[in-house]
């Protein structure tokens, strides 16, 4: 095309290239090789309509997907070392990082949001793997400690979605750190009797699946997930020889019992929503879901609680929720950091 | 007996040393005199190197074959040694030692990786390379330290987890999660000294410690330099830059505060005078002890959680 471009004028140009724009409207599922256009595989939930293969979706895709309704209150990214050891490979790292911020728009590889899921209070850390890969570095961790730390303030379960190639290299040790870092907010969680939820999307390995997305009280996986801790072309540089069917797939995983579940992205609200209802609402006196457990009937209905605390559906519906007694477990330094910063 | 290319000046001059000591004759009065001087140079010269190792160099000392390995530490330093076998799950992993042992009076648990000194036991101890089963022995271990109210020792030798297909079946990641959620749990203290290599999420899974050492020519990192060059680099060609750019030493590693001590090693490194480094980790383990036996179970705890989550709170 290039002596076209070249000796073509620019409106005549601009008649020839629109020839390329229908392509984005199809693309080839990586699943079945099945045709699929944009509006309806969006509609789907890109998930493929012919075989049923879960594409990837953006983290705040995923946010829509899983709060009620679709809403659910943003909270500021809280401050961390971003290039602690002055990292530099072909490009500096601080370099790179800067280009992958104004790209992807996004602070980090992480997203932390407030809402209610069927009605019960939620905080969900989901990770994004477009930022340098979803790679765990300071940031991430510091997000998934602050997540911790605000579900415990406002007394919510607290769900992660890891989608990551593991620890991030360019900030070396710091990053590996983050692996205990990460399983302490788990434990803040799980000390205080809240619901510690992780939804493996894909991929979920490395740093990462060895560290905060294996201590699930419940471990859900999307279909066709990869999940594992070394990479396949590791193990297979090991082991030389050829890798089993469906090896570290979601399915595998539930196989051998690493996962309680494989859901459809289309049924994770709903089983979600029926979870977060069994484990806050104990004695079945505040049933927030009808019996198909449809969003729309969970939504406001519910006055959800555990033991004397108040409504919580009904807190966590403002913005700012106003806690009781619970903010004092929090850590004293900036229960809630207030930094501005864009989604 | 050794393979580090940067040594080998010093090698040719103690290898002139022998020979010359091999030498009699009437003239041995000089040849005293020449030896004493060669000797001098000899020192100087190893001195000098290993005052100035490179990053790469540093690794390279790290995976000498001849340092001192875990099952050395534990003739030097744990009387009464009582290996403890199996994960009571699945099986036993000969890739990570553990048991019982009275360490300088006291009882503990101890635990690590040990690579292995040829290749009949290299091959046993799969290069130091453990499989879920270890770390889930390490749990295992480490919860009864704490039901019995004694320390855990923890010696860190690896290039890493052990990447094969039944370690992924048997859950690798869980158990090396576990394994750091265990560390970060034992109501007991736990003092980890990084002896030789420090691989990544293998490491850190029996390294979450009230105390975390590393010896001065050890090193400790997220991934292999090799790993990283030909990842980064697209070639392993540039693992001396990873080694460097990814700040591994025990030295970078004290000034980003992600270790809380280095141990001195004997000049020309640990492979060369095993017992005085095997006693100097012995000393530091001792004292560290000595300080956390003062500390209630609760605040002990605590003050773990508490260490790590400073690390990535602090501006850089």
């Amino acid at each position: 095309m290039n002596w076209l471009t070249n000796f073509i004028r620019p409106k005549i140009q601009s008649i020839v290239e629109q020839k390329d724009v229908p392509d984005n409207l199809w693309q080839k599922c990586p699943g079945c090789e099945g045709m699929l256009f944009h509006r309806d595989l969006s509609e789907n939930m890109n998930v493929c309509y012919h075989c049923g293969h879960h594409m990837k979706i953006t983290v705040q895709e995923r946010m829509e997907l899983l709060f009620d309704d679709g809403k659910y209150k943003e909270l500021p990214m809280p401050k961390a070392p971003h290039d602690p050891l002055k990292f530099k490979d072909r490009k500096k790292y601080a370099d790179r990082i800067k280009e992958t911020r104004q790209k992807t728009g996004r602070e980090d590889a992480i997203m932390i949001a407030e809402g209610t899921i069927g009605g019960s209070p939620a905080i969900i850390a989901g990770m994004d793997f477009t930022f340098m890969g979803g790679s765990m570095g300071a940031a991430v961790g510091e997000a998934i400690v602050v997540a911790a730390e605000q579900a415990v303030a406002k007394q919510a379960a607290l769900i992660v979605i890891p989608t990551s190639g593991g620890a991030r290299m360019q900030e070396g040790m710091v990053s590996l750190m983050q692996m205990p870092r990460t399983i302490i907010a788990a434990e803040m969680v799980k000390n205080e009797g809240l619901p510690y939820i992780v939804l493996l999307t894909d991929p979920t390995t490395g740093g990462v699946s060895a560290s905060f997305a294996m201590v699930g009280d419940i471990h859900i996986a999307e279909p066709g997930t990869t999940i594992g801790f070394a990479g396949k072309r590791v193990i297979q540089e090991t082991i030389r020889e050829e890798l089993p069917e469906g090896f570290q797939t979601a399915e595998y995983l539930l196989e051998h019992g690493m996962v309680d579940m494989v859901v459809e992205r289309k049924e994770l609200h709903e089983t979600l929503a029926r979870i977060l209802d069994l484990l806050f609402n104990r004695d079945g006196s505040a049933r927030a879901l009808n019996d198909n457990g449809s969003k729309t009937s969970a939504k406001g209905k519910a006055a959800k609680g555990k033991g004397s605390k108040g409504p919580r559906a009904a807190a966590m519906e403002v913005p700012v929720i106003e806690k009781t007694a619970a903010n004092t477990d929090a850590p004293a330094e900036e229960p809630i950091r207030t930094a501005g910063t864009k989604g | 007996m050794s393979n580090l290319e940067f040594e080998k000046p010093v090698l040719e001059l103690e290898a002139k040393i022998a020979e010359l000591r091999n030498v009699t004759g009437d003239d041995s009065m000089n040849i005293a005199d020449e030896i004493t001087r060669m000797q001098g140079k000899a020192d100087r010269l190893l001195q000098q190197t290993y005052s100035k190792l490179t990053a790469q160099q540093k690794v390279q000392v790290a995976r000498h074959q001849d340092r001192p390995h875990f099952l050395d530490y534990i003739d030097g330093l744990i009387e009464d040694f009582t290996p403890l076998a199996g994960d009571r799950n699945f099986g036993e992993d000969d890739a990570l030692p553990a048991g019982l042992g009275r360490f300088k009076g006291r009882s503990c648990v101890i635990l690590g990786q040990e690579k292995g000194n040829d290749t009949e036991s290299r091959i046993k101890r799969n290069f130091g390379m453990a499989r879920p089963e270890g770390y889930r022995k390490a749990q295992r271990l480490m919860k009864m330290a704490e039901q019995f109210q004694i320390p855990v020792i923890t010696l860190v030798d690896t290039a890493g987890a052990y990447p094969g297909v039944g370690a992924e079946e048997r859950g690798q990641a869980e158990a090396i999660a576990k394994s750091i959620e265990t560390c970060l749990r034992v109501k007991t203290p736990i003092v980890s000294v990084v002896i030789g290599e420090g691989g990544s999420g293998g490491a850190i899974a029996i390294a979450t410690a009230d105390k975390v050492y590393m010896l001065e020519h050890s090193i400790y990192s997220v991934i292999s330099p090799e790993g990283c060059a030909s990842i980064l680099w697209r070639s392993a060609e540039h693992a001396n830059d990873a080694a460097a750019a990814l700040k591994l030493t025990a030295q970078d590693l004290y000034q980003l505060k992600l270790i809380d001590g280095i141990i001195a090693e004997p000049v020309g490194g640990a492979h060369r005078k095993k017992e005085e480094t095997i006693a100097s980790v012995g000393m530091q383990i001792e004292n560290a002890l000595d300080d956390l036996s003062n500390i209630s179970s609760d605040k002990l705890v605590q003050q773990r959680h508490q260490k790590f989550l400073k690390m990535g709170r602090e501006a850089a």
